[in-house]
Protein backbone atom coordinates (compact mmCIF):
# COMPACT_ATOMS: atom_id res chain seq x y z
CA UNK A 1 0.00 0.00 0.00
CA UNK A 2 1.28 3.70 -0.73
CA UNK A 3 1.48 6.36 1.24
CA UNK A 4 -1.11 8.13 -1.01
CA UNK A 5 -3.52 5.76 -0.78
CA UNK A 6 -3.54 5.33 2.98
CA UNK A 7 -4.20 8.85 2.74
CA UNK A 8 -6.29 8.76 0.37
CA UNK A 9 -8.48 5.57 2.99
CA UNK A 10 -8.33 8.04 6.15
CA UNK A 11 -9.60 10.92 3.95
CA UNK A 12 -12.25 8.95 2.44
CA UNK A 13 -13.51 7.97 5.82
CA UNK A 14 -13.29 10.80 7.11
CA UNK A 15 -15.47 12.50 4.75
CA UNK A 16 -18.13 9.30 4.85
CA UNK A 17 -18.15 9.25 8.49
CA UNK A 18 -18.39 13.25 8.69
CA UNK A 19 -21.71 13.14 6.09
CA UNK A 20 -23.13 10.21 8.43
CA UNK A 21 -23.26 12.10 11.13
CA UNK A 22 -23.74 15.47 9.48
CA UNK A 23 -27.57 13.82 8.01
CA UNK A 24 -28.18 11.73 11.57
CA UNK A 25 -27.00 14.56 14.21
CA UNK A 26 -30.29 16.04 15.94
CA UNK A 27 -28.74 19.11 17.11
CA UNK A 28 -28.10 21.53 13.87
CA UNK A 29 -25.24 23.19 14.75
CA UNK A 30 -23.56 19.70 15.17
CA UNK A 31 -24.66 19.24 11.91
CA UNK A 32 -23.11 21.84 10.56
CA UNK A 33 -19.72 21.01 12.41
CA UNK A 34 -19.88 18.13 10.72
CA UNK A 35 -20.67 19.47 6.97
CA UNK A 36 -17.33 21.49 7.92
CA UNK A 37 -15.46 18.63 8.27
CA UNK A 38 -16.50 16.90 5.47
CA UNK A 39 -15.66 19.97 3.62
CA UNK A 40 -11.92 19.68 5.05
CA UNK A 41 -11.78 15.92 4.01
CA UNK A 42 -13.05 17.01 0.50
CA UNK A 43 -10.65 19.69 0.50
CA UNK A 44 -7.57 17.37 1.36
CA UNK A 45 -8.75 14.33 -1.03
CA UNK A 46 -8.23 17.18 -3.48
CA UNK A 47 -4.84 17.73 -2.90
CA UNK A 48 -3.99 14.15 -2.98
CA UNK A 49 -5.47 14.59 -6.65
CA UNK A 50 -3.02 17.61 -6.80
CA UNK A 51 -5.69 19.98 -7.79
CA UNK A 52 -4.71 22.46 -4.97
CA UNK A 53 -6.52 25.93 -6.39
CA UNK A 54 -9.85 23.66 -6.05
CA UNK A 55 -8.70 22.90 -2.77
CA UNK A 56 -7.88 25.64 -1.34
CA UNK A 57 -11.31 27.19 -2.93
CA UNK A 58 -13.01 24.48 -1.04
CA UNK A 59 -11.63 25.73 2.25
CA UNK A 60 -11.98 29.12 1.44
CA UNK A 61 -15.80 29.78 -0.01
CA UNK A 62 -17.60 26.59 1.92
CA UNK A 63 -15.91 25.98 4.66
CA UNK A 64 -14.84 29.47 5.68
CA UNK A 65 -17.56 31.74 4.40
CA UNK A 66 -20.65 29.76 3.86
CA UNK A 67 -20.64 27.75 6.50
CA UNK A 68 -19.91 30.72 8.74
CA UNK A 69 -23.38 32.23 7.53
CA UNK A 70 -25.29 28.77 8.28
CA UNK A 71 -24.19 29.00 11.84
CA UNK A 72 -24.71 32.35 11.92
CA UNK A 73 -28.17 31.51 11.23
CA UNK A 74 -28.62 28.89 13.39
CA UNK A 75 -27.43 30.66 16.32
CA UNK A 76 -29.53 33.67 15.60
CA UNK A 77 -32.76 31.55 15.42
CA UNK A 78 -31.47 29.42 18.06
CA UNK A 79 -32.80 26.11 16.35
CA UNK A 80 -33.50 23.35 19.25
CA UNK A 81 -33.03 20.14 18.76
CA UNK A 82 -35.09 18.51 15.71
CA UNK A 83 -37.87 15.70 17.00
CA UNK A 84 -38.44 13.03 14.59
CA UNK A 85 -41.97 13.94 12.04
CA UNK A 86 -42.94 10.46 11.66
CA UNK A 87 -42.37 7.13 13.09
CA UNK A 88 -43.44 4.88 10.04
CA UNK A 89 -42.33 4.17 6.81
CA UNK A 90 -44.02 5.74 3.89
CA UNK A 91 -44.03 5.41 0.06
CA UNK A 92 -41.48 7.62 -0.29
CA UNK A 93 -38.72 6.06 2.07
CA UNK A 94 -38.82 2.65 -0.06
CA UNK A 95 -38.54 4.75 -3.17
CA UNK A 96 -35.40 7.34 -1.47
CA UNK A 97 -34.11 3.39 -0.87
CA UNK A 98 -34.60 1.85 -4.31
CA UNK A 99 -33.04 5.28 -6.07
CA UNK A 100 -29.71 5.06 -3.15
CA UNK A 101 -29.59 1.47 -4.31
CA UNK A 102 -29.80 1.72 -7.82
CA UNK A 103 -26.87 5.02 -7.17
CA UNK A 104 -24.89 2.52 -5.29
CA UNK A 105 -24.92 -0.28 -7.84
CA UNK A 106 -23.87 1.98 -10.92
CA UNK A 107 -21.15 3.56 -8.66
CA UNK A 108 -19.72 -0.19 -8.53
CA UNK A 109 -20.34 -0.58 -12.46
CA UNK A 110 -18.44 2.88 -12.94
CA UNK A 111 -15.66 2.35 -10.28
CA UNK A 112 -15.76 -2.06 -10.22
CA UNK A 113 -16.21 -4.25 -7.34
CA UNK A 114 -12.63 -3.56 -5.51
CA UNK A 115 -12.00 0.38 -6.86
CA UNK A 116 -8.59 -1.12 -6.85
CA UNK A 117 -7.17 -1.07 -9.74
CA UNK A 118 -9.11 2.24 -10.58
CA UNK A 119 -7.06 3.35 -7.82
CA UNK A 120 -3.80 2.49 -9.42
CA UNK A 121 -4.53 3.84 -12.58
CA UNK A 122 -5.17 7.37 -11.15
CA UNK A 123 -1.48 7.15 -9.73
CA UNK A 124 -0.48 6.62 -12.46
CA UNK A 125 -1.97 9.54 -14.23
CA UNK A 126 -1.59 12.01 -11.32
CA UNK A 127 2.00 13.43 -12.64
CA UNK A 128 0.73 14.40 -15.75
CA UNK A 129 -2.17 16.80 -13.97
CA UNK A 130 0.21 17.71 -11.92
CA UNK A 131 0.66 21.15 -14.20
CA UNK A 132 -2.83 21.04 -14.67
CA UNK A 133 -4.46 21.69 -10.66
CA UNK A 134 -2.40 24.78 -10.58
CA UNK A 135 -3.43 28.39 -10.25
CA UNK A 136 -1.46 29.65 -13.36
CA UNK A 137 -3.14 26.60 -15.53
CA UNK A 138 -6.54 27.27 -14.16
CA UNK A 139 -6.01 31.58 -14.89
CA UNK A 140 -5.13 30.53 -18.40
CA UNK A 141 -7.37 28.66 -19.36
CA UNK A 142 -10.49 30.61 -17.34
CA UNK A 143 -9.28 33.80 -19.29
CA UNK A 144 -8.66 32.19 -22.62
CA UNK A 145 -11.03 29.09 -23.43
CA UNK A 146 -13.51 29.65 -21.13
CA UNK A 147 -13.72 33.40 -20.97
CA UNK A 148 -17.02 33.69 -21.79
CA UNK A 149 -19.07 31.23 -19.45
CA UNK A 150 -16.73 32.92 -17.03
CA UNK A 151 -17.90 36.60 -17.79
CA UNK A 152 -21.20 35.03 -18.17
CA UNK A 153 -21.12 32.97 -14.44
CA UNK A 154 -19.85 36.74 -12.83
CA UNK A 155 -22.83 38.63 -14.42
CA UNK A 156 -25.39 35.98 -13.27
CA UNK A 157 -23.56 36.44 -9.59
CA UNK A 158 -23.75 40.16 -9.99
CA UNK A 159 -27.47 40.07 -10.80
CA UNK A 160 -28.22 37.76 -7.97
CA UNK A 161 -26.16 39.84 -5.57
CA UNK A 162 -28.11 43.04 -6.67
CA UNK A 163 -31.41 41.11 -6.30
CA UNK A 164 -30.61 40.02 -2.43
CA UNK A 165 -29.69 43.91 -1.88
CA UNK A 166 -33.26 45.20 -3.35
CA UNK A 167 -34.90 42.73 -1.91
CA UNK A 168 -33.60 43.23 1.32
CA UNK A 169 -34.12 47.36 0.72
CA UNK A 170 -37.69 46.81 0.20
CA UNK A 171 -38.07 46.63 4.14
CA UNK A 172 -36.13 49.06 5.16
CA UNK A 173 -36.97 52.34 2.84
CA UNK B 1 9.34 11.74 1.22
CA UNK B 2 11.94 9.81 2.86
CA UNK B 3 12.82 10.32 6.87
CA UNK B 4 15.51 12.57 6.98
CA UNK B 5 12.48 15.08 5.38
CA UNK B 6 9.74 14.22 7.82
CA UNK B 7 12.80 14.59 10.80
CA UNK B 8 13.93 18.82 8.72
CA UNK B 9 9.81 19.35 8.83
CA UNK B 10 9.29 18.19 12.35
CA UNK B 11 12.84 19.96 13.83
CA UNK B 12 11.06 23.78 11.75
CA UNK B 13 7.45 22.90 13.44
CA UNK B 14 8.87 22.76 16.66
CA UNK B 15 11.20 25.56 16.72
CA UNK B 16 8.30 27.52 14.86
CA UNK B 17 6.30 26.53 17.89
CA UNK B 18 8.62 26.88 20.50
CA UNK B 19 9.77 30.82 19.52
CA UNK B 20 6.06 31.83 19.06
CA UNK B 21 5.36 30.25 22.18
CA UNK B 22 7.93 32.19 23.89
CA UNK B 23 7.28 35.63 22.17
CA UNK B 24 3.39 35.36 23.03
CA UNK B 25 4.68 34.92 27.05
CA UNK B 26 6.75 38.02 26.40
CA UNK B 27 4.23 40.01 24.12
CA UNK B 28 2.00 40.03 27.41
CA UNK B 29 5.03 41.85 29.27
CA UNK B 30 5.54 44.36 26.82
CA UNK B 31 1.86 45.09 26.23
CA UNK B 32 1.75 46.31 30.06
CA UNK B 33 4.95 47.83 29.64
CA UNK B 34 3.75 49.71 27.03
CA UNK B 35 0.42 50.69 28.30
CA UNK B 36 1.91 51.38 31.48
CA UNK B 37 4.41 53.69 29.55
CA UNK B 38 1.64 55.33 27.44
CA UNK B 39 -0.64 55.97 30.49
CA UNK B 40 2.34 57.24 32.55
CA UNK B 41 2.80 54.59 35.29
CA UNK B 42 5.39 51.91 35.81
CA UNK B 43 3.78 48.45 34.84
CA UNK B 44 5.10 45.18 36.18
CA UNK B 45 8.62 45.44 37.68
CA UNK B 46 8.35 42.84 40.30
CA UNK B 47 8.76 38.93 38.90
CA UNK B 48 12.18 38.58 37.73
CA UNK B 49 14.71 41.19 36.50
CA UNK B 50 12.68 44.49 35.46
CA UNK B 51 9.51 42.13 35.76
CA UNK B 52 10.37 40.20 32.64
CA UNK B 53 8.58 36.88 34.23
CA UNK B 54 5.63 38.45 35.34
CA UNK B 55 3.57 36.24 32.20
CA UNK B 56 5.33 32.86 33.13
CA UNK B 57 3.67 33.52 36.19
CA UNK B 58 0.72 34.97 35.32
CA UNK B 59 0.03 31.41 32.84
CA UNK B 60 1.03 29.53 36.13
CA UNK B 61 -1.60 31.70 37.80
CA UNK B 62 -4.67 30.78 35.56
CA UNK B 63 -3.25 27.25 34.99
CA UNK B 64 -3.92 26.53 39.34
CA UNK B 65 -7.69 28.02 38.26
CA UNK B 66 -10.64 25.72 38.70
CA UNK B 67 -12.06 25.17 34.91
CA UNK B 68 -15.54 25.73 35.30
CA UNK B 69 -17.92 24.56 32.74
CA UNK B 70 -21.54 26.18 32.90
CA UNK B 71 -24.12 23.63 32.88
CA UNK B 72 -26.39 24.88 29.98
CA UNK B 73 -23.09 24.41 27.94
CA UNK B 74 -22.58 22.39 24.70
CA UNK B 75 -19.27 20.73 26.62
CA UNK B 76 -17.61 19.41 23.54
CA UNK B 77 -18.13 22.37 21.54
CA UNK B 78 -17.11 24.22 24.76
CA UNK B 79 -13.76 22.63 24.42
CA UNK B 80 -13.22 22.58 20.66
CA UNK B 81 -13.81 26.14 20.38
CA UNK B 82 -10.33 27.29 22.30
CA UNK B 83 -8.44 24.67 20.27
CA UNK B 84 -9.87 25.89 16.35
CA UNK B 85 -8.88 29.39 17.69
CA UNK B 86 -5.11 28.47 18.87
CA UNK B 87 -4.60 25.68 16.12
CA UNK B 88 -5.32 28.32 13.31
CA UNK B 89 -3.06 30.74 15.10
CA UNK B 90 -0.58 28.50 14.81
CA UNK B 91 -0.54 26.69 11.23
CA UNK B 92 -1.03 30.42 9.44
CA UNK B 93 2.91 30.62 10.14
CA UNK B 94 3.99 27.39 8.07
CA UNK B 95 4.29 29.57 5.23
CA UNK B 96 5.65 32.69 6.05
CA UNK B 97 9.35 32.45 4.47
CA UNK B 98 11.78 34.00 7.61
CA UNK B 99 15.16 33.66 5.48
CA UNK B 100 15.92 33.71 1.68
CA UNK B 101 19.34 31.50 1.77
CA UNK B 102 19.36 28.28 2.56
CA UNK B 103 21.53 26.56 5.33
CA UNK B 104 23.07 22.70 5.50
CA UNK B 105 21.31 20.11 8.38
CA UNK B 106 21.68 16.45 7.97
CA UNK B 107 23.62 17.13 4.49
CA UNK B 108 20.66 18.82 3.00
CA UNK B 109 19.90 22.08 1.71
CA UNK B 110 17.26 23.17 3.91
CA UNK B 111 14.56 26.17 3.18
CA UNK B 112 13.81 28.62 6.06
CA UNK B 113 10.37 28.55 5.38
CA UNK B 114 8.37 24.94 6.87
CA UNK B 115 6.17 24.63 3.52
CA UNK B 116 6.53 26.58 0.71
CA UNK B 117 3.39 25.86 -1.34
CA UNK B 118 2.77 27.57 -4.24
CA UNK B 119 -1.08 29.04 -3.30
CA UNK B 120 0.76 30.17 -0.04
CA UNK B 121 -1.34 33.66 -0.08
CA UNK B 122 -4.68 31.68 -0.23
CA UNK B 123 -3.69 29.73 2.58
CA UNK B 124 -3.32 32.64 4.75
CA UNK B 125 -6.60 33.78 3.84
CA UNK B 126 -8.27 30.54 3.82
CA UNK B 127 -7.18 29.85 7.05
CA UNK B 128 -8.11 33.29 8.28
CA UNK B 129 -11.76 32.49 7.06
CA UNK B 130 -11.51 29.14 9.28
CA UNK B 131 -10.24 31.27 12.73
CA UNK B 132 -13.88 32.81 13.13
CA UNK B 133 -14.97 29.27 14.06
CA UNK B 134 -12.93 29.47 17.09
CA UNK B 135 -14.75 32.85 18.33
CA UNK B 136 -18.39 31.71 17.02
CA UNK B 137 -18.49 28.69 18.56
CA UNK B 138 -17.29 29.61 21.92
CA UNK B 139 -19.75 32.20 22.00
CA UNK B 140 -22.64 29.99 21.01
CA UNK B 141 -21.73 26.94 23.51
CA UNK B 142 -21.45 28.85 26.52
CA UNK B 143 -25.06 29.27 26.76
CA UNK B 144 -24.86 32.92 27.37
CA UNK B 145 -26.29 36.20 25.51
CA UNK B 146 -23.35 38.24 26.06
CA UNK B 147 -21.35 34.96 24.84
CA UNK B 148 -23.34 34.63 21.88
CA UNK B 149 -23.24 38.29 21.62
CA UNK B 150 -19.94 38.63 20.99
CA UNK B 151 -19.70 35.60 18.83
CA UNK B 152 -22.22 36.85 16.38
CA UNK B 153 -20.21 40.05 16.30
CA UNK B 154 -16.64 38.39 15.72
CA UNK B 155 -18.45 36.35 12.71
CA UNK B 156 -20.00 39.37 11.26
CA UNK B 157 -16.65 41.37 11.57
CA UNK B 158 -14.72 38.90 10.46
CA UNK B 159 -16.54 37.95 6.88
CA UNK B 160 -16.70 41.69 6.87
CA UNK B 161 -13.28 42.16 6.47
CA UNK B 162 -12.19 39.29 5.20
CA UNK B 163 -13.30 40.68 1.68
CA UNK B 164 -11.24 44.01 1.96
CA UNK B 165 -8.12 41.85 3.35
CA UNK B 166 -8.61 39.59 0.35
CA UNK B 167 -8.79 42.63 -2.01
CA UNK B 168 -5.98 44.74 -0.92
CA UNK B 169 -3.88 41.24 -1.46
CA UNK B 170 -4.98 41.01 -5.04
CA UNK B 171 -3.02 44.44 -5.19
CA UNK B 172 0.34 42.38 -4.10
CA UNK B 173 -0.53 39.44 -6.46
CA UNK B 174 -0.50 41.31 -9.30
CA UNK B 175 2.89 43.22 -8.44
CA UNK B 176 4.55 39.38 -7.96
CA UNK B 177 2.47 37.39 -10.28
CA UNK B 178 2.57 34.84 -8.50
CA UNK B 179 0.92 33.24 -4.54
CA UNK B 180 3.96 32.09 -3.54
CA UNK B 181 5.12 33.93 -0.48
CA UNK B 182 8.98 33.05 -1.25
CA UNK B 183 8.43 34.46 -4.53
CA UNK B 184 6.59 37.61 -2.82
CA UNK B 185 9.60 38.36 -0.63
CA UNK B 186 12.08 37.49 -3.38
CA UNK B 187 10.67 39.93 -5.94
CA UNK B 188 10.97 43.26 -2.98
CA UNK B 189 14.62 43.30 -3.43
CA UNK B 190 16.61 46.56 -2.75
CA UNK B 191 14.03 49.44 -1.50
CA UNK B 192 11.05 47.55 -3.92
CA UNK B 193 8.80 46.79 -0.83
CA UNK B 194 5.16 46.10 -1.35
CA UNK B 195 4.40 48.81 1.18
CA UNK B 196 6.26 51.56 -1.33
CA UNK B 197 4.52 49.83 -4.46
CA UNK B 198 1.36 49.33 -2.60
CA UNK B 199 0.80 51.95 -0.26
CA UNK B 200 -2.96 52.45 -0.67
CA UNK B 201 -3.17 48.21 -0.49
CA UNK B 202 -0.87 48.39 2.51
CA UNK B 203 -3.27 50.65 4.49
CA UNK B 204 -6.11 48.61 4.06
CA UNK B 205 -4.80 45.41 4.48
CA UNK B 206 -3.72 46.58 8.29
CA UNK B 207 -6.46 47.77 8.89
CA UNK B 208 -8.15 44.73 7.99
CA UNK B 209 -5.40 42.82 10.07
CA UNK B 210 -6.66 44.41 12.94
CA UNK B 211 -10.17 43.83 12.48
CA UNK B 212 -9.49 40.00 12.00
CA UNK B 213 -7.41 39.78 14.74
CA UNK B 214 -10.27 41.88 16.88
CA UNK B 215 -7.39 44.19 18.38
CA UNK B 216 -8.47 47.63 19.32
CA UNK B 217 -9.91 49.73 18.14
CA UNK B 218 -11.95 46.40 16.35
CA UNK B 219 -12.06 44.40 19.44
CA UNK B 220 -16.18 44.38 19.66
CA UNK B 221 -16.01 40.33 20.10
CA UNK B 222 -14.68 41.20 23.41
CA UNK B 223 -16.18 44.36 24.86
CA UNK B 224 -15.56 44.54 28.34
CA UNK B 225 -18.24 47.23 28.74
CA UNK B 226 -20.97 46.25 26.94
CA UNK B 227 -20.94 42.38 26.81
CA UNK B 228 -19.23 41.58 30.66
CA UNK B 229 -15.97 40.41 28.54
CA UNK B 230 -16.98 38.98 25.50
CA UNK B 231 -17.02 35.54 23.97
CA UNK B 232 -15.09 34.48 26.32
CA UNK B 233 -17.33 35.22 29.38
CA UNK B 234 -17.97 31.74 30.28
CA UNK B 235 -14.25 30.28 29.93
CA UNK B 236 -11.46 30.16 32.48
CA UNK B 237 -8.54 28.34 33.57
CA UNK B 238 -6.44 26.94 31.10
CA UNK B 239 -9.16 26.97 28.14
CA UNK B 240 -8.98 30.86 28.63
CA UNK B 241 -5.40 30.39 28.24
CA UNK B 242 -5.68 29.74 25.05
CA UNK B 243 -7.88 31.98 24.01
CA UNK B 244 -5.26 34.75 25.39
CA UNK B 245 -2.84 33.25 23.53
CA UNK B 246 -4.39 32.42 20.15
CA UNK B 247 -4.54 36.66 20.23
CA UNK B 248 -1.28 37.46 21.33
CA UNK B 249 -0.38 34.59 18.27
CA UNK B 250 -2.94 35.58 15.81
CA UNK B 251 -0.95 39.13 16.24
CA UNK B 252 2.48 37.54 15.69
CA UNK B 253 0.75 35.74 12.63
CA UNK B 254 -0.67 38.67 11.12
CA UNK B 255 2.51 40.88 11.87
CA UNK B 256 4.65 38.24 10.00
CA UNK B 257 1.99 38.11 7.01
CA UNK B 258 2.14 42.02 6.78
CA UNK B 259 6.33 42.05 6.92
CA UNK B 260 6.66 39.11 4.59
CA UNK B 261 3.50 41.15 1.75
CA UNK B 262 4.56 44.33 2.13
CA UNK B 263 7.45 45.24 4.61
CA UNK B 264 9.84 42.92 2.38
CA UNK B 265 10.03 40.05 4.24
CA UNK B 266 13.55 39.29 5.43
CA UNK B 267 14.94 41.53 2.55
CA UNK B 268 17.93 43.08 3.89
CA UNK B 269 18.33 46.30 1.25
CA UNK B 270 22.21 46.57 -0.35
CA UNK B 271 23.24 43.48 1.53
CA UNK B 272 24.21 41.30 -1.62
CA UNK B 273 26.74 44.34 -2.26
CA UNK B 274 28.78 43.13 0.75
CA UNK B 275 29.51 40.08 -0.45
CA UNK B 276 29.11 38.11 3.03
CA UNK B 277 29.20 34.43 3.53
CA UNK B 278 26.20 32.59 3.56
CA UNK B 279 26.05 31.81 7.15
CA UNK B 280 26.05 35.67 8.04
CA UNK B 281 23.39 36.27 5.32
CA UNK B 282 20.74 33.77 7.14
CA UNK B 283 21.12 35.04 10.37
CA UNK B 284 21.39 39.12 8.71
CA UNK B 285 18.01 37.75 6.71
CA UNK B 286 16.18 36.25 9.85
CA UNK B 287 17.01 39.34 11.92
CA UNK B 288 15.79 41.83 9.69
CA UNK B 289 12.50 39.79 9.70
CA UNK B 290 12.81 39.80 13.30
CA UNK B 291 13.06 43.56 13.83
CA UNK B 292 9.94 44.42 10.93
CA UNK B 293 7.29 42.02 12.76
CA UNK B 294 8.69 43.49 16.47
CA UNK B 295 8.35 47.09 14.70
CA UNK B 296 4.55 45.76 13.67
CA UNK B 297 3.64 44.21 16.91
CA UNK B 298 4.56 47.83 18.65
CA UNK B 299 1.95 49.18 15.90
CA UNK B 300 -0.56 46.72 16.95
CA UNK B 301 0.36 47.37 20.96
CA UNK B 302 0.16 51.39 20.34
CA UNK B 303 -3.11 51.76 18.37
CA UNK B 304 -4.73 49.24 21.26
CA UNK B 305 -3.43 52.39 23.87
CA UNK B 306 -4.16 54.97 21.61
CA UNK B 307 -7.24 54.63 19.92
CA UNK B 308 -10.68 54.06 21.20
CA UNK B 309 -12.86 51.30 19.95
CA UNK B 310 -16.06 51.86 17.58
CA UNK B 311 -18.77 51.57 17.74
CA UNK B 312 -20.81 48.09 15.34
CA UNK B 313 -22.48 50.49 13.40
CA UNK B 314 -18.98 52.41 12.59
CA UNK B 315 -17.55 49.10 12.03
CA UNK B 316 -19.54 47.83 9.17
CA UNK B 317 -19.81 51.45 7.78
CA UNK B 318 -15.88 52.00 8.07
CA UNK B 319 -15.76 47.93 6.32
CA UNK B 320 -18.24 48.10 3.59
CA UNK B 321 -18.58 51.41 2.37
CA UNK B 322 -14.80 52.75 2.61
CA UNK B 323 -12.43 49.89 2.75
CA UNK B 324 -14.18 47.77 0.34
CA UNK B 325 -14.58 50.88 -2.25
CA UNK B 326 -10.95 51.64 -1.43
CA UNK B 327 -9.29 47.98 -1.82
CA UNK B 328 -11.56 47.84 -5.02
CA UNK B 329 -10.10 50.75 -6.39
CA UNK B 330 -6.86 49.89 -5.48
CA UNK B 331 -7.08 46.68 -7.43
CA UNK B 332 -8.42 48.66 -10.75
CA UNK B 333 -5.78 51.14 -10.33
CA UNK B 334 -2.91 48.50 -9.74
CA UNK B 335 -4.13 47.20 -12.76
CA UNK B 336 -4.10 50.27 -14.95
CA UNK B 337 -0.53 51.15 -13.88
CA UNK B 338 0.97 47.57 -14.97
CA UNK B 339 -0.71 47.60 -18.35
CA UNK B 340 0.50 51.47 -19.15
CA UNK B 341 4.17 50.07 -17.38
CA UNK B 342 4.18 46.89 -19.51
Amino acid sequence: MSSELIVFLVLAAVAVLSGILMITRANPVNSALFLILNFIALAGMYLTLNAQFVAIIQILVYAGAIMVLVLFVIMLLNLQDEEPLRETLTKRHYASLLFALLTLAMLIEAIGWMGGDTLDRMQQQSPLAVANGTVQHIGDVLFSSYVFPFELTSILLLAAMLGAVVIAKKRFP
Amino acid sequence: MEFTDILISLIKIIVMFVVVLVTVAELVYTERKISAWIQNRIGPNRVGWKGLLQPYADVIKLLLKEDIVPTAANKFIHTLAPVISIGVAFSTLAVVPIAGETISMFGREVQMVIADVNIGILYILALTSMGVYGLTLSGWSSNNKYSLLGGLRSSAQMISYELSMGLSVIGVVMVTGSLQLTDVVTHQAGWMWNMVLQPVGFITFVVAAFAETNRTPFDLPEAEPELVGGYHTEYSSFKFALFFLAEYANMITASAVITTLYLGGWQVPYLELLQLPSGIVVALQILAFVVKVAFMLFVFQWVRWTVPRFRYDQLMDLGWKVMLPIALANVIATGIVILLIS
